[in-house]
């Protein structure tokens, strides 16, 4: 009798497993829905939600950028420092680039040494031009290739849920950095 | 004891399988996605030579080349979006993710494959955001126009290729922008524009692949794009483009939109790359232009 009491109770938490994972569903404006392919600076390839499960500070920018880019690394960069280090772990602050083209793996493996930015929590990435266009317009980022090697584009600073949700954007530079790692440090409190 | 005990254990794996096996029976939308049924498009398309020309913003000197490329002759209908969504039901109203359309997608749909009534099928879709109409374009072998091959289809009226500097111009396309209800009109019913190509302006806006291109606020440089050169009275009347407030409607327009934004006169229309044909290179586009799709 024992032993069946056993098997029953196996069974039922074979069946409550499966059901969990049936309520862990994407919510639907989810970013991780996107199915496009991704190269970060340690050149592995993967779609976004391969970053589920964390907390994400995402900005857009293109390494060769002299001007407001410097700011919206600085500007993240601060928020770094303002996320509880023992929450670092379940945070990515990601970096992707609108310039695909020079902004290869290598070179954005060499601006994170160069700026500081190599601890496991900075993502680089990076994509074709299309999954670029469409993950700015998932950020609701306006930008335009003005020659060949500059770009105009908007500044934004966007935080995602771990399960990637937008909950908060702060555009322009110069940003309330405070209010962006409060949201970080909320996002992976709750979770 | 032990035999009751067997039945349970092997009922309970046959349950387990079973619904195991029904989960993944049951295609779902992602899977639907993954295995997209190929659509052919009714439209006719037109070939458009491209050239250089003159955006409406920025510069005056600053010539933006277009390559020839080829463009629906009409916007993509309601009928025509049904029977998209008919094959892609990631596409119809109750499924389509929050991430790709907001809440007011299909609107007036009355189910997600049901038209609303007395809606003309013939009459441009619309309440449908770029990731859809991207979709759409995708599905049927074509790609979404160009800001900058749009503008230049935009230029002709109904006698030349670039009517920018006749006042009537702007004139006419403002009266036809300011006419309500007009997305519920059939196409292909007003006159066509130099280029054989209809309803540029007369029923409804129209999305475009680089739509966010057009940086109006919380600019990042003080590049081409200020809010100056776009907005500010002051510059549209301006040496260069006096005769073209119809052309800033249309990029306040889109200055203003968002991706996921579904809007009750915003439509769409496909376009293509051309092959590479001999023909391109004739000096007169218009004869040589029209090829069924």
């Amino acid at each position: 009798m024992k032993q069946l009491f056993c098997i029953l109770a196996a069974i039922f938490v074979l069946f409550s497993c499966n059901q969990d994972k049936a309520e862990k569903e994407l919510p639907s404006g989810s970013i991780f829905h996107l199915t496009s392919q991704w190269q970060d600076q340690y050149n592995h390839s993967y779609q976004l939600d391969a970053l589920r499960g964390k907390a994400l500070v995402v900005v857009m920018i293109y390494t060769s950028c002299k001007a407001t880019c410097p700011l919206l690394v600085a500007d993240m960069k601060k928020i770094e420092k303002q996320i509880k280090p023992s929450y670092l772990h379940k945070t990515s602050l990601v970096l992707v680039t609108i310039d695909p083209e020079k902004d290869t793996p290598e070179h954005l493996a060499g601006f994170a040494k160069t700026s500081g930015m190599d601890a496991p929590h900075w993502v680089f990435l990076r994509s074709d031009e299309a999954a670029t266009q469409e993950f700015a317009n998932v950020l609701s980022m306006k930008y335009k290739k003005i020659s060949p090697i500059d770009f105009s584009h908007s500044n934004i600073i966007s935080v995602f849920n771990p399960d990637g949700e937008l909950i908060l954007q702060e555009e322009g530079t110069g940003i309330n950095t405070e209010k962006v790692a409060g949201k970080v440090n909320e996002a992976v409190k709750g979770s | 004891m032990k035999i009751q005990l067997i039945h349970i254990i092997v009922f309970s794996v046959v349950a387990w399988c079973a619904s195991c096996n029904l989960q993944e029976a049951v295609p779902d939308a992602e899977s639907q996605a993954l295995q997209p049924k190929q659509l052919s498009s009714q439209a006719k398309m037109v070939l458009i030579p491209g050239g250089a020309y003159k955006p409406f913003y920025g510069s005056d000197t600053a010539l933006v080349k277009v390559n020839p490329f080829l463009i629906d002759e009409r916007p993509v209908t309601n009928g025509e979006f049904l029977a998209f969504v008919k094959a892609h039901l990631q596409w119809q109203r109750s499924q389509v993710k929050r991430l790709y359309a907001d809440t007011n997608y299909l609107h007036d749909w009355v189910g997600d494959t049901v038209l609303p009534e007395g809606i003309n099928i013939d009459a441009p879709v619309t309440q449908l955001s770029w990731y859809a109409a991207k979709a759409y374009a995708t599905a049927v072998g074509k790609r979404l126009p160009l800001l900058d091959e749009w503008e230049l289809v935009a230029m002709a009226d109904e006698t030349v290729p670039n009517a920018r500097e006749k006042k009537s111009y702007s004139d006419k396309i403002i009266d036809l922008y300011l006419v309500k209800n007009r997305q519920y009109n059939a196409v292909s019913q007003s006159p066509p524009n130099y280029w054989g190509v209809y309803n540029f302006f007369d029923l409804v806006w129209e999305w475009t692949d680089d739509f966010n291109s057009v940086l109006v606020t919380g600019d990042a440089r003080s590049g081409e794009y200020s809010d100056n050169n776009l907005f500010c009275a002051g510059s549209a009347t301006s040496a260069t483009d006096v005769l073209n407030y119809a052309a800033f409607m249309r990029f306040s327009m889109r200055a203003g939109l968002k991706a996921h934004y579904t809007v009750a006169n915003l439509g769409f229309r496909c376009a293509k790359d051309v092959d590479d044909k001999p023909l391109l290179t004739s000096p007169e586009g218009r004869d040589l232009a029209s090829t069924g799709e």
